[in-house]
């Protein structure tokens, strides 16, 4: 993928130097600017949403446990849930502007901390599920696209298209089943594992085979497809028979002129997608007891633990805002013409 | 071209290190399959998260499991019938007024770092919980009513006063906390009570927690009553239940719980593997709104008139047969309904047969037409105010026995003129609309203790709420003053054959008054491999459970069998080769092609 940058390099210095940096300034301040204000609105918005949940955490936490009707009030009040909405939320608000994320009611422990201990897993996860399925989509969808109607490009478009409509959770099952005792079912580290480094890593690296195989299974097709409508639509442009014409092979050409104009699009669909991270993981991350923050959310939403909730929307939906901006900043380092606009 | 090439050679300089790179990390594979524990280690699939393992705070269900395997209390469940037994107490006397009780503590119990325990350790606990409402957060009300707690000076009795009679005595669920290590906790509410060494006093532990990921515990070798025949006992976390059950039949795990009938089946024919069907502690229930009320007697939600009508209730539970949906919904794992507690606390069950209720449409059409609902508009009875008896029914979306036996019920109550709008809604939706008093009729169903004595005050008037209409327990909304004279009487009963027939009388009063009608108790389905571990001790003997006791007698009696090879992990190991090879050829394949296309890639050039 790398090396399909390698055109959009930039020219050196210009005479226009002082006021192209002036209006790159003013570009990031103004994208970062409305990505707070996002990030704000979103927080808010976290806020009342999840006070629409039904039911009083309290009451759902202790239900089945012998608790006096005082002891509820008690857990109420020391989580502020007796005080009014309005006093609710500004608490909340004022403890976002000093980076707190409130203290989860399940795990009594701050929010914050239980969001970066999740972090690793699913980014870990994810990350490397993506990276393969960036992989495998875009060199499957560039070879269906270059020899479309072909054979290949009908079965590889109807394999990927499949397991897309596949359900996840069904998949996940599927392939526990299906691989017997090869990998494990569950988690991410066996506890009779040395606390050595490599025996951790082989460990680590031996739990996520099946979940990372679901993940890529389900995804990849989205870049594929994407790929291949992006390089057909190039397809039928000049340059690249003035590139024949040249006599560049039809590989070269490929390669070095139709693929990476056809990259804008799937470039954005990466970024948008490591910004969904945490809800791409959700059901890959139930099935297999990934401890990410996917489980974190779906544990979160059964109490309702509402600081948790609050906390893994607003990092979610901060990351989604931020994988925005880095995707406008990207596009404006491949594309010319978005910087001369 | 010279930055591609760049990249490239760099991603073809790091396929070639992770190629170089991958016999090391072969060699590291036999320290990997270290990764099968020994055959002296019981693992246990584990289908809820750990809240806390601080026992101040924890409360959900796996976590109080684990901390009464870390913990001793002051008495215990026995084993064969969960009547109250000696634990760190090895007997006990009580006052004739009833409000003072001595117990003397063992002298041959030891915390895990060799440290006695005492008595004082005893009353330091409870007296932590009576002081700090943090400390009372997970059980404080099992000390509601202490009046004071005092160990003597040489620490070999703790006195406890009460302020009311209290025949919960001897079934405190208080995990006894060191105070010579607790003292010095200045911050309870924070207080994970995971760093090493974790000084406790049950038959395991704590050595690793690894939030959503593990807990591992190992056995305690100054345990009281001898040290577990199991070297470490290991939680594994799973958020899905089918995936627990596949983990055991590869050999992951060796023991896991809460199977649903279909994977219960489903495991009947694996040959190394044993189950237990063991008889639950919940019951499930259809909750009838007989006229929701604050404690001051207030109406509040808006249930439909026509419940507020025993004959009407009682018409319904007639109509409505437990044995269909046990058969029909269950498909036979579990026990038809009596009374709120469960035939596993034999001395407190109500039997369906004495509870009197018997399915009988011909006997509710007929009490009906004599109360006067007659039949109307497409068969559906109307009330003296017009008001056809229709009424709500939810079930909760994520019970699919609710959901099928909501068909059954609402076809049930048709053939007696009782309509049925079914709805389903979540769990939290129930909650807040049963706790509200906003519902005709609804599923719900509780876990039972082996004292009635907290199932049974949920049904008194006391539990309805304030005034403003929050705070209440109950979700049956039954208020009877011969209910409440009857709790008060078995509170106050410490002859346990006279406490039980309280109980149950109590039991039938809510039976006749029809507010709420037992369905069913379901069963609790467990599976263990039985080629690695022999019989465990169940609880009660007859009938009981491995797992989720009131007590670590499952765990504390897990014993290898003798013909035990763990040979399981040779699946996994040669998974984890094979997984390596895979990346190796991958890896390898990758970089050969690379190389071939940069080849390529110049002849391309110099065209």
């Amino acid at each position: 993928m790398s090396d399909l940058l390698a055109p959009t390099e930039q020219p050196g210095p210009t005479a226009q130097e002082t006021r192209r940096s002036t209006g790159t300034a003013r570009y990031l301040l103004g994208k970062l600017g409305g990505a707070l204000l996002s990030v704000f609105f979103v927080a808010v918005l976290g806020f009342l949403l999840f006070r629409v949940i039904p039911g009083d955490p309290v009451q759902t936490m202790t239900r089945g446990r012998p608790v006096g009707a005082e002891q509820i009030a008690q857990l109420r009040a020391e989580f502020g849930l007796d005080r009014p909405l309005w006093m609710q939320f500004l608490d909340y608000l004022g403890g976002l502007f000093q980076g707190e994320l409130g203290t989860s009611y399940t795990y009594r422990r701050p929010v914050g901390e239980l969001i970066l201990e999740r972090l690793g897993p699913t980014v870990l996860l994810v990350g490397t599920g993506t990276l393969i399925a960036v992989v495998i989509g875009l060199s499957l969808g560039i070879r269906s696209a270059w020899r479309h109607g072909s054979r290949f490009d009908q079965f590889s478009t109807g394999i990927s298209l499949t397991l897309w409509s596949v359900p996840t959770f069904w998949l996940g099952l599927i392939l526990m089943m299906a691989t017997g005792n090869a990998f494990p079912s569950r988690g991410m580290l066996d506890p009779s594992t040395p606390d050595e480094f490599f025996p951790q890593v082989l460990d680590i690296a031996h739990h996520m085979v099946l979940p990372c195989l679901t993940f890529v299974a389900v995804v990849f097709a989205q870049y594929q497809l994407v790929m291949r409508s992006a390089l057909l639509e190039e397809m039928g442009a000049d340059y690249l028979n003035t590139a024949r014409a040249k006599g560049l092979t039809d590989d070269a050409v490929r390669r070095k002129h139709a693929v990476p104009n056809a990259m804008l699009p799937t470039v954005t669909l990466v970024f948008l997608r490591l910004g969904l991270v945490v809800q791409g993981a959700v059901t890959v991350e139930t099935v297999f007891s990934w401890p990410g923050l996917g489980l974190l959310l779906y544990d979160g939403l059964s109490v309702p633990d509402l600081p948790l909730l609050q906390g893994v929307f607003t990092v979610l939906a901060g990351t989604v805002v931020a994988m925005n901006v880095a995707a406008d900043l990207l596009y404006r380092v491949l594309d010319p013409r978005v910087r001369a606009s | 071209m010279t930055s591609a090439r760049r990249v490239r050679g760099l991603l073809g300089a790091m396929l070639a290190g992770a190629v170089m790179a991958a016999p090391a990390m072969l060699a590291g594979a036999p320290a990997a399959t270290a990764q099968q524990p020994a055959s002296n280690v019981l693992r246990v699939g584990l289908l809820q998260g750990i809240d806390s393992l601080n026992p101040f705070l924890a409360s959900l269900q796996s976590s109080t499991e684990i901390g009464r395997l870390m913990y001793d209390f002051l008495t215990s469940y026995k084993v064969e019938d969960n009547s109250p037994g000696e634990a760190l107490a090895k007997e006990w006397t009580t006052a004739p007024d009833k409000l003072t009780w001595t117990f003397t503590i063992r002298d041959n119990a030891k915390w895990s770092d060799d440290a006695p325990i005492t008595a004082k350790d005893v009353a330091y606990t409870y007296n932590l919980m009576l002081r700090d409402p943090i400390a009372a957060t997970a059980n404080g009300n099992f000390v509601a009513n202490f009046e004071s707690v005092t160990a003597s000076a040489d620490g070999k009795q703790v006195v406890i006063k009460t302020k009311t009679p209290q025949a919960t005595m001897l079934a405190l669920d208080v995990p006894i906390v060191p105070e010579h290590v607790w003292s010095k906790v200045s911050n309870l509410k924070d207080f994970t009570n995971e760093t090493q060494p974790v000084v406790s006093s049950g038959p395991f532990t704590l050595l690793e927690h690894k939030p959503e990921q593990h807990v591992k515990l190992k056995a305690n070798k100054n345990y009281w009553r001898g040290a577990p025949k199991i070297d470490e006992l290991h939680f594994l976390y799973f958020k899905n239940s089918d995936a627990a059950v596949q983990a055991l039949r590869k050999g992951e795990v060796d023991l896991v719980n809460r199977l649903t009938a279909a994977q219960y089946q489903s495991l009947q024919s694996e040959a190394t593997v044993t189950l237990n069907k063991a008889n639950g502690r919940r019951f499930s229930e259809l909750v009838l709104n007989p006229g929701a009320a604050t404690k001051a007697g207030a109406p509040i939600g808006d249930g439909h008139p026509a419940l507020k009508d025993i004959r009407v209730r009682q018409a319904i539970a007639k109509a409505i047969d437990p044995k269909a949906l046990v058969d029909r919904v269950l498909q036979g794992f579990g026990q038809v309904g009596g009374g709120f507690l469960p035939p596993v606390y034999a001395d407190f069950h109500l039997t369906p047969e004495a509870a009197g209720a018997k399915f009988d449409p011909g006997a509710a059409n007929t009490a009906l037409d004599a109360a006067g609902y007659a039949k109307g508009a497409n068969n559906i009875r109307v009330g003296p105010d017009g008001k056809a008896l229709t009424f709500r029914l939810y079930a909760r979306n994520d019970r699919p026995n609710d959901i099928t036996g909501a068909e059954f019920i609402k076809s049930w109550l048709a053939d007696i003129g009782v309509g049925v709008e079914l709805q389903t809604i979540s769990s939290n939706q129930m909650n807040e609309r049963t706790t509200g008093g906003q519902y005709d009729i609804a599923f719900s169903g509780w876990g039972t203790n082996p004292d009635p004595d907290f199932i049974l005050g949920l049904h008194t008037c006391d539990q309805r709420p304030g005034p403003d209409g929050k705070g209440a327990t109950t979700d049956a909304y039954l208020c009877d003053k011969t209910y409440d004279e009857l709790y008060k009487a078995q509170l106050s009963e410490f002859d346990r054959a006279k406490r039980g027939e309280l109980v149950k009388r109590m039991q039938k009063v809510a039976v006749d008054q029809a507010a709420s009608i037992v369905l069913y108790y379901e069963n609790a389905l467990e599976a263990y491999r039985s080629d690695k571990f022999a019989a465990f001790a169940l609880q009660p003997s007859t009938g009981g459970v491995i797992r989720e006791q009131n007590g670590m007698w499952g765990y504390y009696s897990a014993t290898p069998a003798g013909a035990a090879t763990g040979d399981s992990g040779s699946g996994s190991n040669t998974g984890l080769i094979i997984g390596i090879v895979v990346a190796v050829l991958v890896l390898g394949g990758g970089a050969v092609l690379l190389v071939t296309r940069r080849r390529k890639a110049g002849a391309d050039d110099r065209e």
